[in-house]
């Protein structure tokens, strides 16, 4: 089931990067950082939509971020071996106010590696959460502080998506629960 | 991703994709010795053994750097303050470490066989650090991940090794994983220093180093195992500098953006010259944070491996 399509997604990110701009004053030291694999799409047209409400002539650092090696779940037997994938931080995370995003929040435990992995980068003076859309059943403690779309589910939700708008582009609802 | 063994025992019996596998994952723990935290939590509650029966710094700070950089206990034992001075045989000191609870054993060991001896009657994963004259697979995964990160494409390359090839489990391991990925290998050293059925493997073999070395993608220039010097394999150091050192103007036959490689631990003036050994060519230390990432490679993979038969 179809929950976004290409108009609609780009209609959201569009929101989030608004939202972004009015409650950021300090814009100058926000970074964005994408989850891999499907955050960084996110990340990157959020970004650049930043970019341009805000004028900005600089581009917004912008890092990409794999939390494999910080999963809680590694040690759990049966588990497949999931593939390590690059994080690539070029800029020093140190005293930014960071804008963290992914595509869909669900259990909450994503972002809690996430944190983990910034933390060992260095000591950011904010870390934000933005997500594309937010799929309710949390198992921690972690809210959003942008979010897009809310649609509870217990089904799994899947974004297709590249980092420039096209037709193609959709969110959708897969039809067997997980 | 393609990797389910219980065990790295050498690179003969791995595939390519295999092989593949853990030079990919190596990748992105390389990029991780850039943060001011070189760690990440993959292997905590894990405990991993060092037993070696030989000497070694290089190989054992290696695995132990790369076990806590995966947040792992890890251990080392040298067995000359072990109970295996007072008699305890190998499977019995293993099987004492695994009672402890050890996830991971990396064992090095004079004789060939020892670490698939370890393996067969243990449950703990089993490592082999280097067996004899066989194989030291992490060696040949770290020269191989290397040869990637700087040629981008092993096939086709002219990869030579230099001097005692039948003394070195490097050389073969060397050899395993050279030819599934596709490159030329030569081998050149005295008569004495190479097997007689090398050429089986699939390689060249020459006598004369300044005819071996010319349009070399890579050197890698083996270590000479001076204890072997008493063997009377070749008559003097003096000759075996003469005829087999890898000097400047030897190396000016190989390719300009020669690779010049070596396991370590190095005897300048002897099979490498001082001069080459701190050339730009020279990738020797860089060789050294390699083997860390790809060690860290394996410890994961085969952690993981674990984890999923359990199942």
């Amino acid at each position: 089931m179809e929950i976004l399509n290409s108009q609609q997604i780009d209609n959201e990110i569009e929101k989030l990067a608004k939202e972004i701009s009015a409650t950021n004053d300090d814009i100058e030291n926000i970074a964005i950082i994408g989850i891999q694999t499907k955050g960084v799409n996110v990340a990157k047209r959020l970004s650049k939509k930043i970019k341009d409400i805000k004028k900005l002539t600089k581009e917004i650092p912008f890092g990409i971020l794999d939390i494999t090696l910080y999963r809680d779940d590694l040690q759990e037997a049966g588990a497949d071996i999931p593939t390590i994938k690059d994080t690539d931080i070029s800029f020093d995370v140190s005293n930014k106010n960071i804008i963290l995003v992914d595509d869909v929040l669900y259990t909450g435990r994503t972002i809690r590696s996430a944190l983990d992995v910034l933390k060992d980068l260095g000591r950011p003076k904010c870390i934000k959460l933005a997500v594309l859309v937010d799929r309710g059943y949390r198992e921690l403690p972690i809210q959003p502080d942008y979010v897009g779309l809310i649609h509870h589910t217990k089904s799994r939700i899947c974004v297709n998506m590249g980092d420039e708008i096209s037709d193609a582009d959709r969110v959708y609802v897969e039809e067997t629960a997980e | 991703m393609s990797f389910n063994r219980k065990d790295l025992l050498g690179l003969e019996h791995l595939d390519k994709k295999e092989i593949q596998t853990i030079i990919d994952s190596a990748r992105p723990f390389k990029d991780m010795f850039t943060r001011s935290i070189k760690k990440a939590p993959a292997l905590v509650g894990k405990t991993v053994v060092n037993l070696f029966y030989e000497p070694s710094t290089r190989t054992r700070t290696s695995f132990e750097v790369a076990s806590k950089r995966l947040s792992a206990d890890v251990v080392s034992i040298a067995t000359a303050t072990s109970s295996v001075v007072k008699g305890e045989s190998l499977v019995d000191t293993a099987k004492t470490l695994e009672a402890m609870k050890a996830d991971i054993i990396i064992i090095r060991h004079t004789l060939a066989g020892t670490p698939e001896l370890l393996a067969k009657n243990l449950n703990a994963s089993i490592i082999n650090a280097g067996d004899g004259f066989h194989e030291h697979p992490t060696q040949g995964l770290l020269d191989l991940f290397t040869m990637q990160e700087k040629k981008k494409k092993i096939e086709g390359l002219k990869v030579l090794l230099v001097g005692d090839i039948l003394h070195s489990r490097v050389a073969k391991s060397n050899i395993w994983a050279l030819t599934k990925f596709g490159a030329k290998v030569r081998v050149v050293g005295p008569p004495t220093l190479i097997p007689s059925r090398i050429s089986e493997l699939g390689v060249e073999v020459f006598y004369n180093l300044d005819e071996a070395i010319k349009d070399a993608d890579v050197v890698n220039i083996l270590r000479i195992q001076m204890e072997r010097q008493q063997e009377n394999l070749f008559p003097s150091i003096h000759e075996y500098v003469e005829l087999y050192q890898v000097t400047k103007e030897r190396l000016a036959k190989a390719k300009p953006d020669v690779l010049v490689m070596h396991p370590g631990p190095m005897n300048r003036g002897i099979e490498i010259d001082s001069e080459v050994a701190d050339s730009p060519a020279a990738v020797i230390n860089e060789q050294v944070t390699n083997g860390i990432a790809v060690r860290m490679s394996v410890l994961y993979l085969l952690a993981a491996a674990r984890n999923k038969r359990k199942k």
